[in-house]
């Protein structure tokens, strides 16, 4: 690993501007990827705190503290924020600082391009954000935005459009860079297949935005044309269709969960083999694992529509094509296991919030198979069992990865190890109490509770109390994860291999990473580390 | 008892013990249909269960005996053909086992041919109206009064002491048991969903389009479900109760509701 000598010393002078110029016009892959990571956490907060409210009003039964207005704002917001605030924006905050680290580029592509993507997202949340105050409160339809009801939006309604242009934007210049990094930017003799797997999915992911993000930025501006400009693409008195704009939404909506997920599969596919001291089992076929579920994430979108009303033959096909995806993603699962089995595992904080990855995204996987079964599907949709099945997939799945993520590569960063104890305090309080908060919705679901309600039959309660004493514990676990991120300023200093014989460039540069790293390629040889 | 062991093992033995059966999973219902649903509900979840024992079982086994700590060695192999083609032709057969009676229930669900009753159900934001398509009789259902005082922001009124609390409504839906029961499904604002999970029928509600379900209740009694699609601030205020009667009782009924004497 060592082999790889870096000679970067001689030019301090590139280091970074002083002040709140070195963040506003920063080039520089790093500070744009911690600028993206900061951003994300706020939003993650912010979404949090969201997620509160709804979780207060909905410990006991009986309307406590908010209106059913304000609940639908809140629970709209609460999605929006930490699809588009949080998780996206933290992949590509890791995206933008470990891909050039990777592949042994210099910076991204297009770091001018970089820059304008990242400060989009802040303009585009404070607008967003902003709604709050706006008479008729903020958008309130959920997420998903379907129409007629998302039309009735008061005065948010084009901010809510605007807002998401914005975001699709950004998200599609930052796809854009990555893609443009990773085909031009490689180190000499890094072939594809011996790209890291979390360069790999990253790749997969950024063709995902730009294929989805514009038909998304499509859909909604149907919707604004058909708000303002007299257009009828979704109102059935005037010839249009409601139903079209959820066959669009969920063209983009279904790809958009693989984005939320494939960059997690690379993150733990970079972290179990190193704290299993033993290379990644099958790593070609999970490049072709990953390929595969990013192809058949465009056939599937009707599974979240099979109550809509649609033709025996279109329902089993949605239905045959979504059970599909259980093969590649079981192939992933397998061969995380296979990389564990016979290695020599040790149980720092990155392995534990991976390994809780593998066991609770699995469980989200399980509830998504029986999603899939499409007369089954008729009772589980749009109840609590779906909450539950996508909060499975998406906290202790992605969140859990990012932060895996955010352990393994700390000290990289900042040059510092944290404080471990803490981080396994951090781990297995967020662990408890997620599986505390979203374990009971199953239950819930399964018992009849439609999703998006203020307020519930008295034979709900129990359950629901359990799942906001669960949510209070998990919001105030991650308290403890900023205080980790703190203190680690304190921490002891980091070598430049930080673990155990890490494979991957990004452990041959010192910690922290220099300002400016890999000006010359580096001579990776035949070999890097475990890839091959 | 060996569900119980195996759904403790997998963390989620909460309330079990006082609880009804349904009250944490999908109910039987009253129909064939909804009963065939259970089953393949239940059929998916086995599955889930045994693959995860399994998944999860090695892991463990890993886990314990793989540890840096026990003083274990690491292995270097990273590739097994074999293993690859095996863990990924078995869930395809798996697949396909599951699929198979699943298609036969659809088929069935869809099969709203010849119906004793049709009766087409509107939505609006937020109340149902029901109209018996050969009947002359149509209502709306919206929440009962008891519920509507109670739901208010801090009413002081305890929603325990409600009967029902948010799922009775001032005019039921009422039907004959074992006839064949059509619903046409439409709306006059934006997307609901009709829903009672013992009929194990979910249709959405759309503006400019009418859907269609169907359902045989072998059991009288009432049965209560919610709307299901976001529609609007009161969307958690418009429950959906069905009775099931007996045929002479649903004929008096029906007499008793004619408003225009053809």
């Amino acid at each position: 690993m060592t082999a790889v000598a870096q000679a970067h010393d001689s030019h301090d002078d590139h280091g970074p501007v002083k002040g709140i110029r070195r963040w506003l016009f920063s080039t520089n892959h790093k500070d744009i990827g911690t600028m993206y990571l900061v951003f994300s956490l706020t939003m993650f907060f912010v979404g949090g705190a969201m997620a509160m409210v709804i979780r207060s009003e909905l410990a006991i039964p009986g309307l406590q503290f908010v209106h059913p207005e304000f609940f639908n704002q809140m629970t709209t917001m609460h999605a929006l924020i930490m699809i588009f605030g949080a998780i996206m924006p933290a992949f590509v905050g890791l995206a933008n600082w470990m891909i050039p680290l990777m592949i042994g580029a210099p910076d991204m592509a297009l770091p001018r391009m970089n820059n304008w993507s990242f400060w989009i997202l802040p303009i585009a949340f404070s607008m967003l954000l902003s709604t709050l105050l706006m008479p008729g409160g903020a958008p309130a339809a959920g997420w998903t935005m379907y129409p007629p009801l998302v039309l009735q939006t008061g005065d948010a309604f084009p901010f809510l459009i605007f807002s998401i242009h914005l975001m699709g934007i950004s998200s599609i210049m930052g796809a854009i860079n990555i893609i443009v990094t990773i085909i031009n930017m490689r180190a000499p003799n890094m072939s594809l297949l011996k790209m890291p797997m979390f360069v790999w999915t990253w790749l997969i992911t950024a063709y995902l935005l730009i294929a989805v993000m514009p038909v998304l930025a499509g859909a909604v501006t149907m919707l604004l044309t058909d708000q303002f400009f007299g257009t009828s693409f979704f109102l059935a008195a005037g010839g249009g269709d409601p139903v079209m704009f959820q066959h669009i939404f969920w063209f983009f909506g279904h790809p958009e969960v693989y984005i939320m997920i494939l960059p997690a599969f690379g993150i733990v596919s970079e972290i179990i083999p190193v704290f299993s001291r033993k290379p990644l089992f099958g790593h070609d076929s999970m490049v072709y694992a990953a390929s595969s579920i990013a192809f058949l994430s465009f056939i599937v979108w009707a599974h979240h529509m099979f109550t809509v009303g649609m033709p025996f033959t279109g329902q089993l096909f949605f239905m045959f094509t979504t059970m599909m995806i259980a093969v590649p993603t079981g192939v992933k699962i397998f061969n995380w296991v296979a990389t564990m089995w016979r290695g020599a595992m040790s149980f720092e904080t990155p392995m534990l919030f991976s390994l809780a990855f593998v066991f609770l995204f699995t469980i989200g996987g399980f509830s998504g198979l029986m999603l899939a079964i499409a007369p089954a599907d008729i009772q589980y949709h749009d109840t609590y069992f779906v909450v539950a099945h996508f909060h499975y997939v998406l906290v202790p799945g992605s969140v859990f990865a990012i932060m895996a993520g955010a352990y393994y590569w700390l000290p990289k960063w900042t040059g510092h190890m944290y404080n471990e104890k803490l981080g396994k305090w951090h781990f297995w309080l967020s662990t408890i109490f997620v599986n505390l908060t979203f374990f009971p919705m199953h239950f819930l679901g399964l018992a009849g509770m439609p999703r998006r309600i203020p307020d519930y039959s008295t034979q709900f309660a129990d359950f629901n109390a359990i799942a906001s004493i669960g949510a209070f514990g998990f919001g105030l676990s991650q308290l403890l994860f900023v205080w980790v991120i703190l203190s680690a300023r304190k921490g002891k200093l980091a070598t430049a291999e930080v673990w155990d014989n890490p494979p991957g460039l990004e452990w041959t540069v010192p910690s922290p990473a220099p300002y400016h790293t890999f000006e010359t390629p580096p001579n990776i040889g035949a070999n890097i580390g475990f890839e091959k | 008892m060996i569900r119980n062991a195996i759904l403790s093992l997998l963390g989620l033995s909460l309330a079990e013990t006082a609880t009804a059966d349904w009250a944490f999973n999908m109910p039987k219902g009253i129909t064939d249909l909804s009963l065939e649903t259970y089953r393949l509900h239940m059929m998916v979840f086995w599955w889930c269960v045994a693959i995860g024992i399994l998944v999860f079982g090695v892991m463990i086994i890993s886990l314990i005996r793989h540890r840096k700590a026990a003083g274990a060695e690491a292995a270097t192999f990273s590739h097994s053909t074999t293993a690859e083609i095996i863990w990924t032709s078995i869930p395809v057969v798996i697949l396909i086992m599951i699929t198979i009676p699943t298609a036969e229930t659809m088929v069935r669900l869809e099969d709203s041919r010849n119906p004793d009753i049709s009766i087409v159900i509107t939505a609006y934001q937020w109340k149902w109206h029901y109209k018996y398509q050969d009947e002359g009789v149509e209502f709306y259902s919206s929440l009962a009064h008891p519920s509507l005082a109670a739901r208010r922001k801090q009413s002081g009124i305890d929603p325990f002491s409600v009967e029902n609390y948010l799922l009775e409504v001032d005019h039921p839906l009422v039907v004959p048991r074992d006839a064949k029961i059509r619903l046409l499904f439409t709306s006059n604002d934006v997307v609901h969903a009709w829903w009672v999970p013992d009929l194990a029928i979910k249709k959405d509600a759309i503006p400019g389009i009418v859907n269609e379900a169907w359902f045989r209740a072998k059991k009288s009694g009432t049965f209560r479900g919610q709307c299901a699609e976001l529609c609007g601030k009161d969307h958690g205020y418009m429950p959906i109760v069905v009775e099931v009667v007996e045929a002479d009782a649903y004929e008096a009924w029906i007499d008793s509701h004619r408003t225009n004497t053809e």
